[in-house]
């Protein structure tokens, strides 16, 4: 039984775009990268979030396809919408919370993190884990995460207005705090941080 | 089913959600699960729309000889059409077109208009003797309406034509198998 889990730790993420680069090379959708490198806040940082597929327990992209066309797999893993079933609607983009579906317009198709399937269903890391050079995105067990980082811990529940969404996927947060859950719903009506405007 | 593994949103368990949520699973092995049952009733429903669509057919193929032949009708004045011209009427029905042409002075062939493949409306092609469907490029030879090209496999339903004191009427249809 292969018990490795993903474990995201943006703190590490240095925005090499090697993980990018790796998941548009898979041949199962090959010049598309299903991994999104997201910049936290540009104007005043460089930091830099890999957001893969979480993989969610309840997955709301899948609740909300009037296609039927998201399906999870017995392991977990929910995988990109099914070509004969997607409608090209866009509900499952406007409503995973993390952002992570994304509508390939020339295919009328949502194209989505499957944590390569093809690779992690024998045995093997996602091409993005593989390539991480700073361990931003790593693929192992629990035990090896938590040994190789002490000072971390990883969660996998979120909260998201009063969803509270259990996920597949770890996010790495550090192990002597309390875990702080943001309401990012309420937060989306708060004035932006960090974006004055340099030239007034 | 109660072996899915996805949570519904609200968290209660399988048996107190409501069958939508059984009939469109989210997890994979429940979508592609087809039961014994299911597939027996599919064997069995097509089975008997086969039957129904036999019997269908039957029953217009002996309804369709006891009508026997339609009305003779009139189509034109003999004059009304130059030789190596056409015209169209509605032979049966309203809605039957039909194709007339006038090969030579004393030639009339006339089919319905409705191509044999998929319906489209023949034109006549006479110079080259032939009736053309531009729909998928059908060819059906203008003396008798035996398809020559394309995709039609059967010949036009033939109109029979009598002249009687300078007009041409339609007297019935001939469909040929």
């Amino acid at each position: 039984m292969i018990t490795s889990e993903f474990f995201i730790d943006p703190n590490r993420c240095i925005g090499c775009q090697s993980c990018v680069a790796a998941c548009s090379e898979c041949d199962t959708h090959r010049g598309v990268s299903m991994i999104h490198l997201q910049y936290v806040d540009r104007p005043i940082s460089v930091q830099t979030v890999p957001v893969v597929c979480m993989h969610c327990d309840s997955p709301t992209c899948a609740e909300v396809c009037p296609a039927d066309a998201i399906k999870r797999t017995d392991d977990g893993v929910v995988q990109t919408a099914r070509k004969p079933r997607c409608i090209a609607c866009n509900n499952c983009v406007l409503a995973c919370p993390f952002g992570v579906p994304k509508m390939q317009v020339e295919y009328s198709l949502m194209m989505k993190c499957d944590m390569c399937y093809d690779r992690t269903s024998v045995g093997s890391k996602p091409m993005c884990a593989s390539v991480c050079p700073s361990g931003a995105l790593y693929f192992g067990t629990r035990e090896e995460i938590e040994h190789q980082r002490p000072q971390s811990q990883p969660v996998n529940s979120f909260q998201f207005g009063n969803q509270v969404i259990t996920t597949k996927v770890n996010m790495m947060v550090p192990r002597n705090k309390p875990v702080q859950h943001i309401d990012v719903t309420s937060a989306m009506n708060d004035e932006p941080i960090g974006i004055e405007d340099p030239f007034e | 089913m109660s072996d899915q593994l996805s949570i519904p949103p609200d968290g209660r368990p399988y048996h107190d959600q409501p069958q939508w949520r059984n009939d469109f699973p989210i997890d994979w092995p429940q979508d592609e699960l087809v039961a014994r049952r299911d597939f027996t009733k599919f064997l069995v429903l097509t089975s008997f729309a086969f039957v129904v669509g036999q019997i269908w057919i039957a029953f217009e193929n002996f309804s369709r000889k006891r009508r026997g032949q339609p009305p003779i009708r009139p189509i034109a004045k003999l004059d009304a059409i130059p030789i190596g011209g056409a015209i169209t009427f509605a032979y049966p029905e309203p809605h039957d077109d039909c194709i007339l042409v006038r090969t030579a002075a004393d030639r009339f062939v006339a089919y319905s208009q409705k191509c044999t493949h998929l319906s489209c409306a023949v034109t006549p092609e006479i110079e080259k003797n032939c009736l053309h469907c531009p729909c998928h490029h059908g060819y059906f030879d203008l003396a008798t309406g035996a398809p020559t090209a394309g995709p039609p496999r059967r010949p036009l339903p033939r109109i029979k034509l009598e002249i009687r004191d300078g007009a041409i009427y339609a007297t019935g249809v001939e469909v040929r198998a």
